[in-house]
């Protein structure tokens, strides 16, 4: 006699799954499409960057942070050595400030053309797709016209910026920020207006503000969720508190607000970059920094507002030329905590979806 | 006129110099030879279709999402398919250890049949319908939907969990597409008074069915694209979801002939919708008859590639959504119109 029974399916997607984001892997329970479980699994990137800290010089492991979250190396190269300076109780010149701050919302738009991109991607949007990477090209060759190459930027040092960018830069930056409002019109046009991406997007997987505030959500999904919160406003770094800009906010607390609050965030950046093009002073990039750059004993902790979320690096020193101990507060990877919980209902199609609106870079999650 | 009327004629002609090569031009055997040259025919234009199809959907990609597209082989790149055709020859046939054998190595064969046996009726050109079937847009339908099952054969012989998704999502969303497909179609046939595709076209002599049907028309291309799982309804093989679908688990040829099976569909929808919409082989400047009808499918094809690579996917309960609740009284609607409208001329005409 047979017997006749019903279960879930448990589907493996990943860590080789064409929308995982690199090498996620999540098993999930499906009741014919609705998700009834999401167990994710990490660590498939995980190349022990925290340790490696430990053994190599504190310039040498600048490069190391350009692989976190790699679409905007900028922001990771800046967590870091501004911790460092913290530690040191550097002073950096006004330059270098101002450029750190235009490469920092460089990057924060090319993430965020890259997370529009991916999660129209992840909906089979080709054309959108391929439109935001596009003009995020150009923001490449930005950095290749300044570092030499075009994704793990890496032009900060301690104390100040590598090199002056070229001539060249400054009309390209120019002529992207007067191009930025046509670029959001079109992906407004052939994304975001769509009827049927506004219906995948809207009122799915619904981030409450108790529930991002308790599980500390950080960066635009934060933010999305209705609270106005941005450590550039919280508590300045650099020289945030001399532009004028605002913190986008947004209340849908669903998928479609957490990618939409990417464009307002990318006329924030524009808005701040030109700030920073026309208050630029002359002078030099670098500071007066030892040779051998040998901390106090001491330990320190400075955060930054990485396109997607908060990043934050804690460095123990013990007087020697290397740290003696290194952590990384990774943005995405708590944020990643939301989504077993916000996706519990959803079809599998909207967990894709779910999945590409928190914008997690494994680099970053796996460390 | 009369060079004209030869090109127009041109593939009859050559038909009656076959025929007319036996003693009895309408004996079995001439027919047989007939039927024989016009299986081949058909088999041609599924191939060449989808080999042509596949290079321009590249470039249709390539020209929405403002990048070249294949270029590099041959004159602008138009060889592209014939390398990847060759490429996918030389390529291992796998079959899953874990496989029920037999259905998963007939599934594909199955899709890729079921375009030559549509296209067998439909009419190319004047009296150019490779089998002048009374019951055409019922034999269309009736073969399409035998799609479906090769789909679920794909996906539950392969044994796998993504082609097994795929194969369910193949069902829900080609079964709830076909009742508004035929719906649509009988608005025209209550006009036409026949089901045979060559009166069909006859009777767009001077109004193509388009004009007269134009709800009936939005809703076939929207229920049309859903049937051959065209994207914004590719749910069956959404790669971003379920990998490949049905096709998780096919290699070389095999896979190659879903895509041909795929592209084959497309193509007979396509003339579908030409002949029973838009007028088939007739067109209002003198240009051969078989020349405007594939202009025609040309048109919607290119409209089928534009959706598709414009729109996001939709979500699997708004797909069924529209089809039961938008598409199908829309269609039942289209349906009283037309009654309504037969009834209202007949009153006038005193028919």
């Amino acid at each position: 006699m047979t017997i006749e029974k019903t279960e879930e399916l448990l589907l493996n997607m990943g860590p080789q799954h064409p929308s995982m984001h690199g090498l996620f892997r999540m098993v999930v329970n499906l009741e014919g499409e609705t998700v009834t479980k999401i167990d994710p699994k990490m660590g498939y990137l995980h190349r022990g960057i925290e340790k490696l800290a430990e053994s190599r010089t504190y310039s040498q492991f600048i490069p190391y942070t350009d692989r976190l979250d790699y679409l905007a190396s900028p922001h990771n190269n800046w967590a870091y050595v501004q911790t460092v300076e913290k530690l040191m109780g550097l002073e950096i010149p006004e330059r270098a400030e101002y450029l750190r701050v235009i490469f920092g919302e460089l990057a924060r738009i090319a993430s965020h053309q890259v997370c529009i991109a991916s999660t129209a991607l992840d909906m089979a949007g080709w054309s959108a797709w391929s439109y935001a990477f596009r003009d995020r090209e150009r923001i490449c060759d930005m950095y290749e016209m300044t570092a030499g190459s075009r994704l793990t930027v890496n032009n900060m040092r301690i104390g100040g910026m590598s090199n002056e960018p070229p001539a060249e830069f400054w009309p390209a930056l120019k002529s992207f920020l007067d191009d930025t409002p046509e670029m959001l019109e079109e992906y407004n046009g052939i994304f975001f207006g769509n009827e049927i991406a506004q219906g995948r997007l809207k009122s799915v997987g619904i981030l409450s503000k108790e529930l991002a505030e308790n599980l500390s959500i950080t960066g635009p999904c934060l933010r999305a969720s209705g609270v106005n919160y941005d450590v550039r406003k919280a508590e300045p770094y650099s020289i945030y508190d001399r532009f004028d800009f605002n913190v986008p906010v947004r209340y849908g607390c669903d998928s479609y607000d957490r990618t939409i609050i990417r464009m307002d965030e990318i006329v924030e950046s524009v808005k701040i970059i030109k700030q920073a093009v026309r208050d630029i002073p002359e002078g030099p990039i670098m500071a007066k920094v030892p040779k051998v750059i040998k901390p106090p004993v001491g330990e320190v902790y400075h955060r930054v507002e990485n396109p997607k979320g908060e990043l934050g690096f804690y460095i123990v020193s013990d007087g020697t030329t290397k740290p003696a101990r290194l952590r990384i507060r990774a943005g995405t990877f708590i944020n990643l905590q939301m989504l077993p919980i916000v996706s519990l209902g959803w079809k599998i199609q909207d967990v894709v979806a779910i999945f590409a609106t928190l914008d997690a870079v494994l680099g970053e999650v796996d460390k | 006129m009369d060079a004209l009327n030869t090109i127009n004629n041109v593939f009859l002609i050559i038909a009656a110099a076959i025929r007319s090569l036996f003693a009895d031009p309408h004996s079995v055997w001439a027919n047989l030879t007939m039927d024989v040259i016009n299986f081949i025919i058909v088999v041609i234009i599924v191939v060449l279709a989808a080999l042509i199809l596949i290079l321009l959907e590249r470039k249709v990609a390539g020209w929405t999402s403002q990048r070249p597209g294949p270029n590099r082989l041959g004159p602008r790149g138009w060889f592209q398919t014939i390398a990847d055709a060759l490429k996918l020859m030389g390529k291992e046939d796998i079959t899953p250890a874990g496989a029920d054998k037999f259905i998963f190595k007939i599934a594909p064969m199955i899709i890729f049949s079921l375009p030559m046996m549509t296209l067998a009726v439909i009419p190319y050109g004047n009296g150019m319908a490779p089998i002048n079937l009374d019951l055409g847009i019922f034999y269309f339908l009736a073969i399409s939907a035998i799609s479906t099952v090769a789909f679920v054969m794909a996906g539950w012989g392969s044994n796998n969990k993504y082609s097994l998704l795929g194969g369910m999502r193949a069902v829900a969303q080609m079964i709830s597409y076909e009742i508004p497909l035929l719906f649509s179609l009988l608005g025209v046939v209550m006009i036409t008074q026949s089901f045979n595709l060559g009166v069909i076209v006859e009777a767009q002599k001077t109004v193509p069915f388009i004009l007269i049907q134009p709800l009936a028309f939005v809703i076939y291309i929207i229920a049309g694209l859903a049937e051959v799982n065209r994207a914004p309804f590719d749910l069956v093989e959404a790669d971003q979801e379920v990998v490949a679908g049905p096709f998780t688990e096919y290699t070389g040829l095999r896979w190659g002939l879903f895509f041909l099976g795929e592209y084959g569909n497309m193509t007979a929808v396509s003339a579908l919708a030409a002949t029973v919409f838009l007028g088939g082989w007739q067109g209002p400047a003198p240009i051969p008859g078989w020349v405007w009808f594939w202009m025609k499918v040309g048109i919607i094809i290119f409209f089928m590639m534009w959706a598709r690579w414009t729109f996001p996917r939709i979500r699997i309960d708004h797909l069924m959504h529209l089809a039961w609740k938008v598409l199908l009284p829309l269609s039942i609607l289209n349906i009283f119109l037309t009654g309504l409208g037969i009834y209202i001329y007949r009153l006038v005409m005193g028919g």
